[in-house]
Parts: C-alpha cells; sequence; structure tokens
C-alpha cells in the first residue's frame, strides 16, 4: 500500500487513534532499553499472564521511555475516555494486583504516581484534553510534578507515548504530514531554507547551522549526494539518541526523508553504535513499515522522489562519532578521522557530498515543517532556537531523560527538575559534553544553557550528557576517569593526541596515588594546549577539556593532591601503586 | 583503481557488515573466516585485518560463550562500576576482555549501553540489568556455573 493523499494519511491517523485511545480499558508499559534494565519484560509478561487468567478486557501495549528512568518500571493505565494514570516502580506482585483491582472494577488510584490528562501534539500543535480521576483521589497531573513541570518535549514528543512499532499511532500524533508537506507544497530550496529560517542547530554538541550545512550540500555539484544519521552516541553518561531511536524511530526516517530531499540525496546510512541492538532492531522494523507504506524507497508519495535508507552498525570505537571518521567508517571499515577542509557537506562519502546529522537534529525537522519555520524560532532564547535534551543523571535525586528549552539555566535543571542532588547532599559540580566537556562548578549554575555560554565557561553544550557530581566526587579523580577514556579511544592517527592523551593520563594517574609535584599542574596545561593544537579531530581538540575544567575551577583539590598529598574527599588512593 | 573504488564496489559499511556476521557466527573472528571475507569482498586482507584490530567489539580469539559486561560510563563510574568490576572480575578470575578457561563466561568492560538513569548497570549477553549490586553478579553468574 503507498499513502498518496492526506485523506490516506486521515485513514492511517484513524487506526492509530483507535489503539493510542481505544474504547476500552488499555495497560501500557514502558519498554525501552532503560526500561528493561528494570524489569519491564517481567512487569509485562506478570500484566498479559493475570489478564488472561482473570479474562480482563484490555488491550495490553508496549511504548517506549516517557523519561522518569529514575522511577521505571512504569505502568499506564487508561479508561476510556480518561487520562493516563502512571504507575511508577512496578514489580510482578504490583503488576498482578493492578490486574486483580481493575478486574473488579476498581481504577486503584492510591498508588498511582500523576495522570497524564493533557496531550499536545506537537506537530498539530493541537491539544487534547481527557477526564481527570475525580478531584479528591489527589492524583497531580503530570504537569505539576516538577520533573516534568518545566519541560518542553518537541524532539521527545512521541516517546513514551505510542507503540514504536506501530506506524499508524506515529500518524495518528502528528506523523508523516510534514514528509507529505515538504514532497508536494515545498521546493527542496524552500526546504533548506524553512530549516536554515527556524535557527536550528545540530543536536550532536557543535551547534552549527543545519540549514547552512544543507544549503552547501544543495549547492556543491554532483549527482550523488548522501545523507547520514549519527547514531553513534559515544559520550558515556548520555542516553538520549537511543531513547529516541527506541522510542519514535518513525521521527527520524521522516527527517531524513525531508533532508534527503531538500540536498537531492536518494541513499542514506543510519550509523548506530553496536552497544544499542535494540535501538537497530527497532529501527529496522520501523524502515520495514515506512517502505512498505510507501514513506521510504521507490516514487515517495508517487511524486517521483526516491530514497532508502540503510543501517551501518559500529563496534565499540569513540572516534566514529566523529563525521569524518563516521565516514571512513563507513566506506572501509577503518574509522579513522581526516583533515577539514573539506567539510562532508562538500565532499563527504566517497568524495560526495554529505549531509551529517546527529538523530535529535533529524527528528526535529518534521516538526519545523510541519509547524513552520517562525515556531520553531519562538522557541528558546536568541540564536539558540528549540530545546535540548539531556540524560541527567549521577548523584542527583530525579535521573532521567529530560528536554528543556534552549536558554533555561542549570540551576533550574539540576534543582526545578533534578530534584538536587541525591541522598540530600549538596551537588558540587555538573559535566557536560562527556569526554569532550568539563566540570563546571556549582556557583556557575545560573549559566543560561546555551552554546556560547556553555563554551564561556569552558565546558560544551554537548550531545546531552549531564553527570551530576556531589560532594562525595573527587574532581582529579574525574579528569582522571575522562582520560583514561580518551587515551584508550584515541584512534591514534595524530601524535599529539595519541600520545598527549596518554601522558595526561599518566600524570592524573600519579597524582590521584600520591606521586604527583606541584609542578605536574603546569604541565597537566601545557601538554593539554599541545594536544588541542595537534590534533585532526574533535576527538583530540576537546580531549584535554575534562582537565583544563577542572584544574581552572577545582585548582584547590588538585593542590591538596600535589602539596598534602591528600585526596580531599578520601576518594583517590593516594599510595604508591600506580 | 582506487582504492576508495575499490570499497565502493564492495558496498558501504560492508566491511563492518561481514565482520559482524562472522563475529556473530563464530564468536570471534577466525582468520580463515578472514581470508575468504576478504576474497568475497574483492578488499586487501589487510583491510579486514586492520578494521578487525580497530574496533573494541571484535576479537581474534575464541571467546566466552556468555558475554558479561560491566557498564563504565561515567554514571555508573560514579555509582561504583569499579567496585563490580573487581569483584566479578575476582569470582571469575579473569581480567575485563579475557574468557574463562572453561569458555563460559567473557568479562568485558563497556563503555556505556546508555540506561544512565538506572547505574550502575551490568549487561549478560542481551539482557540489561539496571541498579547493579554483588548480589546481582552472583545470581547472574550462577546461572551458568
Amino acid at each position: 500500500m503507498s499513502i498518496l493523499s492526506a485523506t490516506d494519511l486521515d485513514i492511517l491517523r484513524m487506526a492509530g487513534r483507535a489503539s493510542l485511545y481505544p474504547e476500552r480499558l488499555k495497560i501500557s508499559v514502558g519498554m525501552a532499553t532503560c526500561g528493561l534494565a528494570a524489569g519491564a519484560d517481567e512487569v509485562y509478561e506478570a500484566l498479559q499472564k493475570r489478564i488472561e487468567q482473570r479474562g480482563l478486557e484490555a488491550l495490553l501495549t508496549k511504548t517506549g521511555c516517557i523519561g522518569y528512568c529514575q522511577q521505571e518500571p512504569l505502568v499506564d493505565v487508561r479508561l476510556p475516555g480518561g487520562g493516563r494514570v502512571v504507575y511508577t516502580q512496578m514489580s510482578r506482585p504490583r503488576a498482578r494486583s493492578l490486574v486483580d483491582e481493575l478486574s473488579r472494577g476498581n481504577l486503584p488510584l492510591k498508588q498511582a504516581w500523576a495522570v497524564i490528562d493533557e496531550e499536545e501534539l506537537i506537530v498539530d500543535g493541537k491539544v487534547e484534553q481527557f477526564a481527570r480521576p475525580p478531584e479528591q483521589s489527589g492524583i497531580p497531573a503530570i504537569a505539576q510534578r516538577p520533573f516534568f513541570a518545566s519541560q518542553r518535549k518537541i524532539v521527545l514528543r512521541n516517546s513514551g507515548f505510542i507503540d514504536p512499532q506501530s506506524l499508524e499511532e506515529y500518524v495518528a500524533r502528528g506523523g508523516y504530514r510534514a514528509l507529505q508537506r515538504a514532497l508536494t507544497e515545498f521546493s527542496p530550496q524552500q526546504v533548506v531554507e524553512e530549516v536554515t529560517r527556524a535557527g536550528l542547530r545540530g543536536k550532536g554538541g557543535g551547534g552549527f547551522l543545519t540549514g547552512l550545512k544543507w544549503q552547501v550540500a544543495r549547492d556543491t555539484p554532483g549527482e550523488t549526494k548522501y545523507v547520514i544519521c549519527n547514531g553513534d552516541e559515544g559520550d558515556p553518561g548520555a542516553y538520549m539518541d537511543r531513547t529516541v531511536l527506541e522510542s519514535d524511530p518513525h521521527s527520524v526516517i521522516e527527517g531524513m526523508v525531508i533532508g534527503a530531499y531538500a540536498v537531492d540525496a536518494h541513499q542514506g546510512y543510519l550509523y548506530v553504535r553496536d552497544e544499542y541492538p535494540l535501538a537497530v532492531e527497532r529501527m529496522s522494523y520501523a524502515m520495514q513499515q515506512a517502505r512498505e507504506y510507501g514513506f521510504l524507497g521507490n516514487d515517495i508519495h508517487g511524486t517521483g522522489f526516491s530514497f532508502s535508507i540503510d543501517i551501518v552498525r559500529g563496534a565499540g570505537a569513540f572516534v566514529c562519532g566523529e563525521e569524518t571518521a563516521m565516514i571512513a567508517s563507513i566506506e572501509g571499515g577503518l574509522g579513522e578521522p581526516r583533515p577539514k577542509p573539506p567539510y562532508p557537506a562538500t565532499a563527504g562519502l566517497w568524495g560526495k557530498p554529505t549531509v551529517i546529522n546527529n538523530v535529535k537534529t533529524w527528528a526535529t525537522v518534521p516538526v519545523i515543517l510541519a509547524r513552520g519555520a517562525d515556531w520553531y524560532a519562538s522557541l528558546g532564547a536568541p540564536d539558540n532556537a528549540g530545546t535540548v535534551v539531556f540524560s541527567l543523571v549521577g548523584q542527583i535525586a530525579n535521573t532521567g531523560l529530560v528536554e528543556v528549552p534552549l536558554g533555561m539555566t542549570l540551576r533550574e535543571l539540576l534543582e526545578g527538575i533534578g530534584g538536587g542532588g541525591s541522598d540530600g547532599k549538596a551537588i558540587k559540580a555538573v559535566q557536560t559534553g562527556g569526554p569532550s566537556g568539563g566540570c563546571l562548578p556549582a556557583r556557575l549554575f545560573d549559566t543560561p544553557i546555551t552554546y556560547e555560554a556553555m563554551k564561556a565557561t569552558g565546558s560544551i553544550m554537548g550531545s546531552g550528557g549531564m553527570v551530576v557530581l556531589d560532594e562525595s566526587a573527587c574532581m582529579v579523580d574525574v579528569a582522571r576517569y575522562f582520560l583514561e577514556f580518551t587515551k584508550q579511544e584515541s584512534c591514534g592517527k595524530c601524535t599529539a593526541c595519541r600520545e598527549g592523551t596518554h601522558h595526561l593520563r599518566t600524570i592524573l594517574n600519579c597524582i590521584t596515588h600520591g606521586q604527583g609535584v606541584p609542578e605536574d599542574l603546569e604541565l597537566l596545561e601545557e601538554i593539554g594546549e599541545a594536544v588541542v593544537a595537534g590534533s585532526l579531530c574533535g576527538l583530540g581538540q576537546t580531549a584535554p577539556n575534562p582537565v583544563l575544567s577542572t584544574l581552572r575551577y577545582f585548582h584547590e583539590e588538585y593542590q591538596a593532591h600535589v602539596i598534602e598529598r591528600h585526596c580531599p574527599v578520601g576518594k583517590c588512593p593516594m599510595t604508591a601503586e600506580v | 583503481m582506487l582504492p576508495a573504488e575499490k570499497y565502493r564496489q564492495a558496498g558501504a559499511g560492508a566491511v563492518l557488515a561481514a565482520l559482524h556476521e562472522i563475529s556473530a557466527r563464530c564468536g570471534y573472528l577466525p582468520e580463515v573466516e578472514l581470508r575468504r571475507s576478504a576474497a568475497e569482498l574483492e578488499v586487501p586482507l589487510s583491510v579486514m585485518f586492520s578494521a578487525a584490530s580497530f574496533y573494541a567489539t571484535f576479537s581474534f580469539k575464541p571467546c566466552g560463550e556468555h558475554k558479561l559486561q560491566v557498564c563504565e560510563g561515567t554514571a555508573c563510574y560514579v555509582k561504583g562500576a569499579t567496585a563490580l568490576l573487581e569483584y566479578v572480575s575476582a569470582e571469575l578470575g579473569i581480567q575485563p576482555d579475557q574468557s574463562t578457561e572453561d569458555l563460559v563466561f567473557m568479562l568485558k568492560r563497556v563503555r556505556c549501553v546508555g540506561s544512565c538513569g538506572l547505574a550502575p548497570v551490568v549487561r549478560l549477553d542481551q539482557e540489561t540489568f539496571g541498579r547493579a549490586t554483588t548480589a546481582d553478579l552472583d545470581a547472574l553468574l550462577a546461572r551458568y556455573r
């Protein structure tokens, strides 16, 4: 079947609505990797068995991740016409008693955590209202829960709301409307202009204007062009891209098709890291569905435009997240970066113009085409349009995946949404940008989250890893951890990176083992600067950031290690064995 | 013919896909398979070997049947992954990237499995476990001991 018209899309939409908001009891379980890690599959099985045993008339479905990892596994119950009632920290016994209650006709409200009584369909701008449980039940609306209150979900608009394996449900929430609009109402050049005007910036961390990148690829002469989706989310402590790929695969596909149309590419690649098997599985399934319905493949929407996507699985090399290394990995196996310029937009895969964007960037594109550039540009802060997704993890009360408007301060994010340090401890620092980023002290938490402000502090926006560190963390040890990482992940092509990260790591190791001398601190800075200057790609150019930023903001901790030979928090061994 | 042209004939991602396929089928990368695959793709054997040695996923030696991965991502690190790794390493009597003599287990440290909200995380084959403790590790090891 091939979808040709808006009417055809409406038929799919109706089918999707029927399973999203059925006229019977519906129970859904959040089953992305984090839900599964907390035991969601056991909960699902328990629900399934009990529903059968009790003969309960209910639709049991799997959804993606709503981002509240701290409280996984999550189960939602929805009565016809009502809002979704959310239950947290489900277990097999709790699942069984939930079904028992439901089969007696009771919706157990005491144990419920919140109710989702309002759903904004981001792509359409429509707001769906649902009945709330009675006031006296005391269940707050999810928007009243601090973790969700100030979030604005654009990239994560469908995550946790739809069954990732249902194309119909994606369409019911406005999916594939933007593609249809782009192909029928916009010329390719107009698509590029719309994305440029929206001010969309690359969400992999660089923050380069996406539309500008597309324009270069579009203007570069050549018959063969490519688009690539960078799903090689290598930063430790980050899982934004995994969540999107697992929870809303069609948003990435739709974005890529629109981008391919804009730059006139007919082949795309989705590069996914090896550690994400479920993402590969869900994307493969979604691509198959998209092909069956004519959203992908030959003659899309009957417009004559053809585009296909192949998945390339990475194999455990952090450097492959760098665009030229990724291209090399797709071409010939060995993922080493090469000098830029030329940038991939002019000479990328096999020397052809290639647009390479992050998962979250692709997932944002359909929203821009559907709602218009002006709407998107109005979100966020000046020159920082839209939102940013963070995986808020580490020593913080509420861990999870959050999406906030750009321009929000770190404090609002950490204290408002994150609820402060875990176990009531004070937050000492926050680490953003993974091994390429830096550690910011608590006194800088009024910094607004924009690309420029983050960079000015010596850290970076990064792709969304945000690891919170409390008083028990030693900043020298954190720096050592990241240098151990980059030392191992340096591909070895540039001497400055290969040898420099090795030496930085060795010096930090000496310091944490009580062998440091005061001169080491200067040496760290000197080597750090040399690595930045002497490396071809982003890995080396940013590898010293964790050291340089901690030296800048936590100098006294380094001094305690090298002068008093003492680790203030007692984390480092401080004995001679190195 | 330029090397790039050769690779292009083999197809995008072909080298990596071939390595994944061999690894999934044999559990590691036997030399004879690499030779066969290189001939099939018409790429030099050195290309297969350089790629195979470049990526952390692949091994040239037979590995334990069950892969136990301890996540060492930042969130897991600050929440005690090192202690888990040391514990399981002592229990199995092997270092990370090694397999037990009976080839039942292989121990891996993994960069990040992306379940940071539930740190520390371990993975046994395809199953992921959050908020892992040493008791959880005992239970996982007991499955195949």
